[in-house]
């Protein structure tokens, strides 16, 4: 994958807008304010940091973070789910926190560091949760799994932050990385082919192990 | 999408004053239901003032006891806050009673109280509805109604408020404070916050146009024992058919407030001088002048029994 995606023109951008949109994107950026809002693309500047490297470039302002991540940045290992907030597949975290991606826009995240599955770990270099996905068996088709190992790896820190959960009995206790919280935390990330125990698995194993 | 343009603002007041000026304007905070509605056109602002990055995420005390919550404070560390833990645990249990950690992750507390109805004939833009596009009419009337409003509804519309953290603020009796595009503040009882639809429904609140929320301030922890029960057609990760959000004292009196049941969250302060009788007496008060569908009708039943499970919860 090339770096070089300072200001690339996303091939979202040219294939949303045709003809027009490719027009459009060639204009520059100062420029914008004088096209009527409502009427054209609008297109913004953003700089971010992503898996520890800085990336800049621009967008429509329409582009959902997860959008920016996927098309702009080539970074597919982030999937796109229902599109709406209710699946999870594309959990990132920002600046430590999960979040959906699809829900958020790449201009609200100006400065911000993402970390995507590509910055957890990679093949010859996994993440804990990676490799406990793998030992467990985690996952079936594994559309989701990125998300649901970016949701695993927030949800043990939340745990260990004292976040509580809607099964937390005592709030003024600490949380503990039980069967209960972790099922509940998780509730965000939905598996169609059904892995739940076994992602349950590997996330207690790694919770075992950090304990 | 429609196409917007975008704009991060620098204090309260001029996000406020941009509002007024530019048109078709709205804030974004959070975005985790304002995108939500933009990818299905329900909402087509023509300018975005990304209020993200205002510095109002704190919590702090008040002098008269009491915690400020900057209206950017997330709804995760909202319910995390020891001192909400502590002292106004209703609060916390509601906002973990709601959407998921990704979304709360996200989610401020300004937002939420912001968030638009799920009426499934809301979403749909196939149908008419008189909150999406005043006088249009409403399918929701004689259509799928079972999660729909039993009180306080119009014959414009039977939409509810969705949302769990605002139930237990109207229990806790917290204020909206608010900046308008001439910098003048207010303040807003709950209570007061949210509006009934009449033939008006497309309006939700009462803030003005530009106007700006800054925080919500609860007044000083009122002890008792702080329950929030939910019940919805899944353990997690769903909208309430009911949600009772109750405060109860050791010698059974207190307060309570229910989700999911009218086009706010529904006390009614005469109700609770009941509540050492039991849930039917309070449900009684609570519930007179109920408007239900023949597929809701069992909310008014599903209130009582919410409000029962809770109150036995109380006394331990």
């Amino acid at each position: 994958m090339s770096d070089s995606g300072e200001f690339d023109v996303s091939r979202r951008a040219i294939l949303a807008g045709g003809a027009a949109g490719a027009a459009v994107v060639a204009v520059p950026v100062t420029a914008q304010a004088a096209v009527p809002p409502g009427t054209a693309p609008s297109m913004a500047k953003v700089a971010m940091e992503v898996n520890g490297k800085r990336r800049a470039f621009v967008v429509d302002t329409r582009t959902t973070l997860l959008d920016a991540l996927r098309e702009n940045l080539q970074l597919t290992g982030t999937k796109k789910g229902c599109d709406h907030g209710q699946c999870g597949a594309c959990t990132v975290l920002v600046d430590g926190v999960r979040i959906n991606s699809c829900l958020s826009l790449a201009v609200m995240h100006q400065g911000d560091k993402v970390t995507t599955i590509e910055g957890l770990g990679q093949p010859d270099d996994l993440h804990p949760m990676q490799a406990a996905f793998i030992k467990h068996d985690g996952y079936q088709c594994g559309y989701c799994t990125p998300g649901q190992i970016c949701s695993a790896v927030a949800v043990l820190g939340e745990i260990k932050a004292g976040v509580p959960s809607h099964v937390t009995d005592d709030l003024t206790a600490r949380p503990t990385a039980s069967n209960d919280e972790m099922r509940e935390r998780m509730s965000g990330n939905i598996c169609r082919c059904g892995a739940y125990s076994n992602i349950l698995e590997a996330m207690a194993d790694v919770a075992e192990k950090r304990a | 999408m429609k196409p917007f343009t975008y704009n991060r603002a620098s204090t309260p007041a001029a996000a406020a004053a941009e509002a007024l000026r530019t048109p078709n304007a709205k804030f974004i905070a959070g975005g985790t239901n304002l995108l939500d509605l933009m990818k299905l056109q329900i909402e087509a602002p023509a300018h975005l003032i990304d209020v993200g990055g205002l510095k109002l995420d704190r919590i702090e005390g008040t002098p008269d006891g009491g915690l400020r919550i900057g209206a950017l404070v997330t709804n995760t560390n909202l319910a995390s806050d020891t001192r909400v833990r502590r002292d106004y645990g209703v609060l916390s249990r509601a906002i973990v009673a709601g959407a998921s950690g990704q979304l709360r992750n996200k989610a401020t507390t300004a937002g939420n109280l912001l968030q638009r109805t799920r009426c499934p004939y809301f979403y749909d833009t196939n149908q008419p509805c008189n909150k999406r596009k005043p006088g249009s009419g409403c399918a929701a009337l004689g259509g799928y109604s079972r999660q729909l409003a039993v009180i306080g509804s119009s014959d414009a519309c039977i939409a509810t408020y969705p949302g769990d953290m605002a139930v237990a603020m109207r229990v806790l009796d917290a204020v909206v404070e608010t900046v308008q595009p001439d910098g003048i503040t207010r303040s807003i009882p709950i209570a007061d916050f949210h509006r009934l639809p009449g033939d008006t429904p497309h309006i939700d609140t009462v803030l003005k146009r530009g106007e700006l929320i800054t925080s919500v301030t609860l007044p000083k922890p009122i002890g008792g024992t702080q329950i929030y029960r939910k019940v919805r057609d899944r353990a997690s990760y769903a909208f309430a058919l009911v949600s009772v959000a109750a405060v109860v004292q050791r010698d059974g009196t207190g307060r309570v407030a229910v989700g999911g049941v009218a086009h706010k969250p529904w006390r009614v302060e005469a109700a609770e001088a009941a509540l050492p009788q039991g849930a039917q007496a309070v449900n009684a008060r609570l519930m007179a002048g109920a408007r239900p569908t023949q597929d809701n009708a069992f909310k008014v039943t599903l209130v009582e029994r919410t409000l029962a499970s809770a109150l036995a919860e109380a006394k331990g």
